[in-house]
C-alpha cells in the first residue's frame, strides 16, 4: 500500500480533566472520501482542530505525507496541503466574494508586498492571473455571478459553498469539511453530496467529512470512522458501520447508558 | 473594502500616475508658499501631518483591525530622532545639504520608529485585541517618561531651536506617498490578507495567511510613517516637549480614522482634514473646545460607529 | 532593613488604593468586557464630593473626627454610585450590542468629557484645591518605623472593604448573580436574572469603592484636581491586568504588588526618575509570559 497522505499515531488531546480525543489511530489516503462521525461531543470537531494545527495533540503523533506535523502552525500547514471549512461558517465577511477567494490564493502568490507596492507590469499580470483563476473556481461553484458581493451578505447556502471553493484555491491535497450539510433542506443536501464526490474526482483531493446527517455520510463516503467520547469505536465500510452493534448503541444508546440520538 | 470610495476590485489603476501627480502638486503649491500668511501656512502643514498620522494609523486600526492607542508614542520617537540628527548636523553642513539632511533626519526618525514598532509589536500582537490597546497605552507613557529623563534630548523641559525644514512641498509630499503606499500594500492579492485577519483572524490562518506576520507588517510600516510625520511635526514647531505627544494625541488620530470610517483611507484623509480644522472654527469658544471635542466623540459613537463617510451597500448586508 | 520594613509599609499603603480601584475596573470587565476609562475620574468626583461634604458636615459634627469622616464616605460613596450608575445607562447601555472597540472609546469619550467638563471654571476649575484634613494624624514610631495613622486607615480600609466585597459576591442573592452574568450573559438573562439591574448595580458598586478610594487617595496627597484620578486610574487598571482582569482576588493582589513594586523602584535612586514607567514595563512583562494575568484563566477560543 502507498504512503498514506495524512497518519494519526494514537493521536490524544486532553483539556484539564478530560480527555476530548483518546488514542486515535486514523489513516487518510490519498484522494479519498471519508466520513467521521459520532454523537455530540464525541470529539470530531476537537480532532479536526487537531489536524489543522489549531490544537496540539496532548500525546501521540499526526503525520502528513509523513512528516509530523508537531508544532506546525495552521497557516503553515495549508500550505502543507490541509484546507477547512468550519462548523459556523468563517468567511471573511467584510471582502467581496472574489477577494475570499484571492486571500485565500495569496499563499500560492509569488508577488508579495513589494510587488504590490511598486505596481510593475509584471505585478499587473500576476494580479489578472490570479482573478482569472479565481474567477474559474468561482464560476465552477456557479458563485461568478456574485463575485462583488459582500461574502456575509450572501445567502446561507452561498456562504457555504463560498467556504469550500475558498478552501479549494489554497490547492489542498486534504480538504476537511465540517458539518457541511448543516442547516440545509433535503435539495440542498442532495446537491452538496454531487458537490462533494464533484470535488473529489475534480480536484483529485481527498476529502474529509464530519456530519451528523447520515443520509450524506452513508451517500458519499467510501469508509467512516466513528467516535464516542472521543474514542474510535469503529472503522470501515458504510454497510459494515451501519451494522456494527456498537455504533447502535452509541447512537441509540444501550439500557445502561440512556443518550439521545444524536442524528435527528 | 466595497465603499463607495474604494473600487470594488482592487486594480487601482493608475495609482502611480496619482502619486506622481499629487507630489509634482505639493512642491507645485510649496514655491507659492510666501504668498501664503503663515498662520494658515501652518494650518496647512498640520494638515498634512495628521494626514500622514490618521492613513497610517488606519492600516493597523483600519485595515488590520487591530487596536493601538499608541501613535503618539512612535511619533515622538520619529520626531526626537529626526530632530536630534538635524540639530547635530546642520551646523556642520552647508546650507545647499540642508534638504539632504532632513531626508537623512526623516528616515532615520522613521527607520528607529519602525525598529521600535517591532519590539513592541513582535510580542503583544500574539495576544487578544484589548490588550495591545493596553500594552500600546504603556509604551507611549514610556516613551513620554525616557524622553523626560533624557537629558540630550532636553529632558522635561523640551528640545528647541530644531531648524524649519518642513515645508508644504514636503508635508504633501510625503502624506501623497503615504496614502499611496498604504492604498497600493492592500489593494492587492497580498493585501487582501490583512483584510482577512481583521475579519477573521482563525479563518485566515486556515487559509494559509500568517497572521502574526500581517499584524507586524502592519504596525511596523504604521509606526514608520508615524515617525515620519513625527519628523516633520518636529521641524515644522522647532520646538518638541514631551507633553506634546501624550495619550491625548494618540486619541486625537484614533478618533480621525474612526470618523473617516475604518479602513476607508479616502474617508479618513477627509477626517483628518476635518479634525485639524475643528479646533481653529471653535476656536472663539476655547475654554468649552475640549468638552465639544469629549462630546462628539461619544455621539458619534452612538450614532455613526461606522464613521461618516460609510454608507451601506446597494444590495442587502449592513455597512 | 528597616529601609526596607519602611517601603513595605508604604508600598503596602499605596498597593492598597490600587487595589481599591482595580477591582472597579475588574468588576465592569467581568461584566460587560471592556475598559471602563470612565472610572478614574468617577475616583476624582468622589474626592471633589468629599470636599464639599466636609464643610457642611463639620458645622454639626467637627472634623477632624471618625464620625464627621465616616458620614462624609458614605454620603460620596452614595453620589459615586449614583454617578456611576448614571454613566452606564446613559453612555454605555446604549451600546450594549455594539462591538467593543465601539464602547471601549465611548467610555474613553466620557473620561475625557468628565474631566474636561471638571477643569471649566465653572465646575471645579482646573487648580489644585488643598483637601481637608478628616482624620486626627499621627505618626506611630515603632522600632525605628514610622507608620502614618493615614496609612494605618487605608490598609485596614481597604482590608475591610474586600472582606465586604467577597461577602457581597460570593454569598448574597446579588452576588451570585453578578457572577452568573459575567460567566454568561445571555444564559442568565434566560434565568430570570435582570440583566439591566445587575450591570446598574455592578457599576454603583464599582464606584462606591473608587470613591472611597479618592478619598484615601487624597488624604494621603498635596490636594486634590480634576486630573488626579488619571494616574492613579491607569495603575489600578494595569494591576486590575497584572491580576488577570475580570479575576475579584487577582484585581487585589495586583494592586498591591503594583503598589510594593513602585514604592521599592522609586526608593532606589536612579530607577525612582522612571517611576512612571515602571507599571507599564511591568505590565507588558506580565503579559508576554502570562497573558491572562496571575490569576486569570488562559482561555481557549472555540473554533
Amino acid at each position: 500500500m502507498s504512503q498514506p497522505l495524512l497518519k494519526l499515531d494514537q493521536a490524544t488531546i486532553r483539556f484539564g480533566g478530560l480527555t476530548a480525543v483518546s488514542k486515535f489511530n486514523l489513516e487518510v489516503q490519498p484522494c479519498e472520501l471519508i466520513g467521521l462521525i459520532g454523537p455530540n461531543g464525541a470529539g470530531k470537531t476537537t480532532a479536526f482542530n487537531m489536524i489543522t494545527g489549531v490544537y496540539q495533540p496532548t500525546d501521540g503523533h499526526i503525520h502528513l505525507n509523513g512528516r509530523s506535523i508537531a508544532g506546525v502552525k495552521p497557516h503553515d500547514l495549508t500550505r502543507q496541503g490541509i484546507a477547512r471549512t468550519f462548523q459556523n461558517i468563517r468567511l471573511f465577511g467584510s471582502l467581496s466574494v472574489i477577494d475570499n477567494v484571492r486571500a485565500a490564493m495569496q499563499l500560492h502568490c509569488k508577488h508579495g508586498m513589494r510587488a504590490a507596492l511598486w505596481r510593475g507590469a509584471i505585478f499587473k499580470s500576476l494580479e489578472k492571473k490570479v482573478e482569472i483563476q479565481a474567477m474559474e473556481l468561482l464560476d465552477i461553484f456557479s458563485l461568478g455571478s456574485v463575485r462583488d458581493e459582500e461574502a456575509k451578505s450572501l445567502p446561507y447556502g452561498d456562504q457555504r459553498r463560498l467556504e469550500i471553493v475558498r478552501a479549494l484555491a489554497t490547492r489542498p491535497k486534504l480538504l476537511l469539511l465540517d458539518e457541511p450539510a448543516a442547516g440545509m433542506n433535503p435539495t440542498e443536501k442532495e446537491e452538496l453530496m454531487h458537490l462533494i464526490r464533484f470535488i473529489k474526482d475534480k480536484f483529485q483531493i481527498a476529502v474529509m467529512l464530519v456530519e451528523h446527517d447520515m443520509t450524506v455520510v452513508m451517500g458519499i463516503c467510501e469508509r467512516i470512522a466513528v467516535l464516542e467520547y472521543g474514542i474510535k469505536i469503529a472503522e470501515g465500510s458504510p454497510q459494515f458501520i451501519q451494522r456494527d452493534p456498537k455504533v447502535i448503541a452509541a447512537y441509540l444508546g444501550t439500557e445502561t447508558e440512556k443518550e439521545e440520538p444524536a442524528n435527528a | 473594502m466595497s465603499s463607495p470610495l474604494s473600487p470594488a476590485t482592487p486594480t487601482c489603476a493608475g495609482a502611480k500616475r496619482w502619486l506622481i501627480a499629487g507630489i509634482i502638486l505639493a512642491v507645485v503649491v510649496s514655491q507659492f508658499s510666501a504668498q501664503f500668511n503663515r498662520y494658515h501656512l501652518g494650518i496647512l502643514v498640520d494638515i498634512g501631518i495628521n494626514i500622514i498620522l490618521a492613513v497610517s494609523l488606519n492600516l493597523i486600526n483600519g485595515h488590520t483591525g487591530q487596536f493601538s492607542l499608541g501613535h503618539a508614542g512612535f511619533m515622538a520617537v520619529g520626531g526626537y530622532t529626526a530632530a536630534k540628527i538635524s540639530l547635530v548636523a546642520s551646523p556642520m553642513l552647508p546650507p545647499a545639504l540642508q534638504p539632504v539632511i532632513f531626508l537623512v533626519a526623516l528616515l532615520a526618525g522613521g527607520g528607529l520608529s519602525a525598529m521600535t514598532g517591532l519590539a513592541v509589536g513582535v510580542p503583544s500582537l500574539r495576544l487578544r485585541g484589548d490588550y495591545l490597546a493596553i500594552v500600546t497605552l504603556g509604551f507611549g507613557e514610556i516613551i513620554r517618561v525616557v524622553v523626560q529623563n533624557m537629558e540630550s534630548v532636553g529632558a522635561a523641559s523640551g528640545l528647541k531651536g530644531i531648524p524649519k525644514y518642513t515645508s508644504l512641498g514636503w508635508t504633501f509630499a510625503l502624506a501623497a506617498i503615504t496614502i499611496y503606499f498604504v492604498t497600493a500594500l492592500v489593494n492587492s492579492t497580498y493585501g487582501r490578507g490583512f483584510i482577512a485577519v481583521s475579519d477573521d483572524e482563525v479563518a485566515a490562518s486556515s487559509m494559509g495567511i500568517n497572521p502574526v506576520r500581517y499584524k507586524v507588517t502592519a504596525f511596523v510600516t504604521g509606526a514608520f510613517f508615524a515617525g515620519i510625520a513625527g519628523g516633520l511635526y518636529a521641524h515644522h514647531k522647532q520646538f518638541l516637549s514631551p507633553t506634546g505627544f501624550d495619550f491625548l494625541k494618540s486619541i486625537d488620530i484614533v478618533v480621525m480614522v474612526i470618523l473617516g470610517g475604518m479602513g476607508r483611507t479616502a474617508g479618513v484623509v477627509v477626517a483628518a482634514i476635518l479634525l485639524t480644522l475643528l479646533p481653529e472654527v471653535l476656536r472663539q469658544f476655547s475654554e468649552y473646545r475640549m468638552i465639544i471635542y469629549s462630546l462628539l466623540i461619544i455621539v458619534l459613537m452612538m450614532a455613526r460607529p461606522q464613521g461618516l463617510f460609510t454608507w451601506k451597500r446597494k444590495k442587502g448586508g449592513a455597512a | 532593613m528597616d529601609w526596607l520594613l519602611q517601603q513595605l509599609i508604604n508600598g503596602l499603603a499605596l498597593g492598597s488604593i490600587y487595589a481599591l480601584i482595580a477591582l472597579g475596573y475588574t468588576m465592569v470587565y467581568g461584566v460587560l468586557r471592556f475598559i471602563n476609562f470612565a472610572h478614574a475620574d468617577v475616583l476624582m468626583l468622589g474626592a471633589y464630593a468629599a470636599y464639599f461634604i466636609a464643610p457642611a458636615v463639620s458645622t454639626v459634627l467637627p472634623l477632624p473626627s471618625l464620625t464627621g469622616t465616616l458620614i462624609i464616605v458614605l454620603l460620596s460613596a452614595m453620589i459615586c454610585a449614583g454617578i456611576g450608575m448614571l454613566i452606564e445607562i446613559l453612555a454605555y447601555r446604549p451600546l450594549r450590542q455594539r462591538p467593543r472597540l465601539t464602547v471601549l472609546i465611548t467610555a474613553i469619550g466620557v473620561s475625557l468629557f468628565i474631566e474636561f467638563t471638571c477643569q471649566h471654571k465653572a465646575v471645579f476649575g482646573a487648580d489644585t484645591k488643598p483637601f481637608p484634613q478628616l482624620l486626627p494624624v499621627h505618626d506611630f514610631h515603632l522600632a525605628g518605623l514610622v507608620i502614618g495613622s493615614n496609612d494605618l486607615v487605608v490598609v485596614v480600609t481597604t482590608l475591610l472593604l474586600l472582606v465586604g466585597l467577597w461577602f457581597i459576591v460570593q454569598r448574597t442573592k446579588m452576588g451570585t448573580a453578578m457572577r452568573a452574568v459575567s460567566y454568561n450573559q445571555q444564559a442568565a438573562a434566560l434565568m430570570g436574572i435582570n440583566i439591566n439591574r445587575i450591570i446598574s448595580f455592578t457599576f454603583g458598586l464599582g464606584s462606591a469603592l473608587a470613591a472611597i478610594a479618592g478619598i484615601l487617595y487624597a488624604l494621603k496627597a498635596p490636594g486634590i484636581d480634576p486630573l488626579m484620578g488619571v494616574q492613579p486610574g491607569l495603575r489600578a487598571f494595569i494591576a486590575a491586568v497584572l491580576g488577570g482582569i475580570g479575576n475579584l482576588p487577582g484585581a487585589a493582589l495586583g494592586g498591591l504588588l503594583l503598589g510594593l513594586l513602585e514604592t521599592f523602584a522609586g526608593g532606589i535612586s536612579g530607577l525612582s526618575n522612571y517611576r512612571d514607567g515602571i507599571a507599564f514595563a511591568i505590565l507588558i512583562l506580565i503579559l508576554l509570559f502570562k497573558p491572562a494575568g496571575l490569576l486569570g484563566k488562559a482561555t481557549v477560543e472555540k473554533v
